[in-house]
């Protein structure tokens, strides 16, 4: 599998701290990758250094489809396909769904004017498509205060995909969300999968992160303590290990012998 | 997946309602029609408190000629308070714009001049506010509170508090164009009116500037991350404020054939009650142009109203300063019942 994103060597340091050392961490083309690790792991740094917001201590480097990338920034990001979609600033709660989706990239005819009537189209197909709200109280115009957790996740993740990007960062998109609202919010991150992107999935419950992801990364203390694909390990498997970890500050990175 | 999760998810949903293509029209223009169900309310108190003031055609033209005098910027105010910041310092930029108009008037003889200046010194003005609450961080509150002082202070260092007669501008198309009658009957300035309305309007709701005011002011912090230039649109708002509040000062001193140092200074709460009676929230990310235009007339009506209906004029100011309480009083209320 190509790796459309690669990170070598990347150390972040703020004044003494050293919140990153040395990660080689990569994302492989249609994968989805879950980043475990517990509070001050390092895991919002590792996102703000892929998303542009920091860049990495000299010595780093970034690969985006096997190229070097010097000087990311958060447009750059953007540009290259990036999307983050985070828990509470993801949306504007009392504008309609279409000015939602099509937040900062509204669509204007020729002479600037708002394609209105475009806009309302095409959320209407992404409704039906991908969003999957069949409700005839729901439509483009409905204010997304209205909308559960799930389906406003459902909301971000789709924006994201609709504008092509190639790898999607969910930063604890299950937060606060009840079980129904998980499994939807999980449902569209399946749907990343079968767009054929891909995706670093952020969470601190195993159980939300294990179902969808295909690799999972482990991150302690500023360094990448294992990585397991799936079918190496099951749930309880993983979980005992990270308490193992939590206690010896070594994590046990054999693949699950079959019992 | 996870076994609770799959059960959680079979709940039944509640059923989907269908809703007549009238009531989503209602839905959608909930605001709008709550105005000039209020606007409509009031004016029927009006006729029974009063019936031969407001069944004569004369109050109507008097608020035909009045109300653009203050809607003129309480509908660029909307933007600004859509945006989720507030502009306090309208009424001295109004007297400051004709101070830029006196100095050039004064020293070239060219009231094109000065009227081009008191544009520029209006936008200049709205300019410095947006940089200062953009560039340096001051909340607006203060930053417009400042201002509001500043300028109406150097309007008087400037023109050493005296007043300048109009008169030669009587018969001049700057006058007949901006405070003439159409058809003998119709002021201009509310043809003004309409089309400030309609520009701002437009703006605000055709354009990509506008669909940024409503995500800047709803959430600063996605519309920044989904990559609106934030700054720029706060910037723009205040710019359009300190623009149309030196058009509407100059709009007022040419009607009156005088400009007085201390205009604008009177307009200060009938233009913020304008705007929140209108429906535009205080918190940012909603509000209407048409809600401003109708409330514009709802509040200049209530003077005229009052001293009709046998009360004294005293009671104007109570009741400006009661309804933009009350309105954004209501705003709090629906705000915390839909969270």
């Amino acid at each position: 599998m190509d790796d459309i994103l690669q990170l070598k060597n990347v150390s972040k340091t703020f004044g003494e701290v050293a919140a990153l050392h040395k990660i080689n961490f990569e994302v492989g083309a249609n994968e989805i990758v879950g980043l475990l690790g517990d509070n001050g792991a390092g895991k919002s740094t590792l996102v703000k250094i892929i998303t542009g917001y920091h860049p990495p201590d000299p010595g780093g480097e970034i690969y985006w489809k096997g190229r070097k990338v010097d000087h990311l920034s958060v447009a750059k990001a953007r540009d290259l396909g990036i999307e983050v979609v985070y828990q509470e600033r993801a949306l504007a709660d009392q504008q309609s769904l279409w000015r939602n989706i099509f937040m900062g990239r509204e669509l204007t005819n020729r002479w600037g004017v708002l394609d209105l009537g475009g806009m309302r189209n095409e959320t209407q197909k992404l409704m039906n498509t991908m969003m999957g709200f069949t409700s005839a109280a729901v439509t483009p115009d409905s204010v997304v205060k209205t909308f559960s957790g799930g389906e406003r996740q459902g909301v971000a993740i789709t924006r994201a995909l609709y504008f092509q990007a190639e790898l999607i960062i969910l930063d604890e998109p299950t937060m606060g969300l009840s079980l129904s609202e998980t499994k939807k919010c999980l449902d569209f991150v399946e749907g990343i999968k079968k767009a054929g992107k891909s995706a670093i999935f952020i969470d601190h419950n195993i159980f939300h992160v294990h179902p969808v992801a295909d690799r999972i990364v482990i991150l302690d203390r500023g360094t990448i303590a294992g990585q397991f694909k799936k079918n190496q390990l099951t749930v309880d498997a993983l979980i005992d290990r990270l308490q193992r970890l939590a206690h010896t500050g070594t994590l046990d990175i054999s693949p699950q012998t079959a019992a | 997946m996870n076994s609770a999760i799959e059960a959680e998810a079979k709940r039944p949903q509640a059923p989907a309602v269908r809703r007549h293509p009238l009531a989503r029209w209602a839905r959608r223009y909930a605001l709008q029609i709550g105005t000039v169900g209020v606007a409509f309310v009031i004016w029927l108190v009006f006729v029974i408190a009063a019936p031969t003031t407001f069944l004569s055609f004369n109050i109507y033209n008097a608020l035909l000629v009045t109300t653009p005098y203050f809607a003129m910027v309480a509908i660029p105010l909307t933007l600004v308070i859509i945006a989720a910041e507030i502009d306090l310092s309208f009424g001295s930029i109004m007297a400051w714009g004709m101070t830029g108009f006196d100095v050039v008037y004064l020293n070239t003889q060219n009231f094109w001049l000065g009227f081009v200046a008191c544009l520029l010194f209006g936008l200049m003005a709205g300019l410095i506010n947006g940089l200062i609450v953009v560039k340096v961080g001051v909340p607006s509150l203060v930053a417009t509170i400042g201002t509001q002082f500043f300028w109406a202070g150097a309007v008087l260092v400037v023109t050493n508090a005296q007043g300048i007669g109009l008169t030669f501008l009587q018969g001049s198309i700057l006058h007949e164009g901006l405070v003439g009658r159409v058809g003998g009957a119709l002021p201009m300035q509310f043809i003004w009116m309409i089309i400030i309305a309609i520009i701002v309007w437009f703006l605000l709701n055709r354009t990509q500037f506008g669909a940024h005011v409503f995500l800047t002011g709803d959430n600063v912090d996605s519309a920044r991350l989904m990559g609106v230039n934030v700054d720029r649109v706060k910037i723009t708002c205040f710019a359009l404020v300190g623009l149309a509040a030196a058009f509407a000062g100059f709009v007022q001193s040419v009607d009156l054939l005088f400009f007085w140092p201390t205009m604008g200074q009177g307009n200060f709460l009938n233009t913020l009650a304008a705007v929140f009676l209108g429906g535009t929230s205080v918190f940012g990310g909603t509000g209407t142009i048409f809600g401003t235009f109708v409330a514009s007339f709802i509040i200049n009506a209530i003077n005229p109203g009052i001293v009709a209906a046998g009360l004294t004029q005293y009671y104007t100011q109570v009741i400006y300063g009661f309804i933009v309480v009350v309105s954004i009083a209501l705003q709090a209320l629906l705000r915390r019942r839909l969270s």
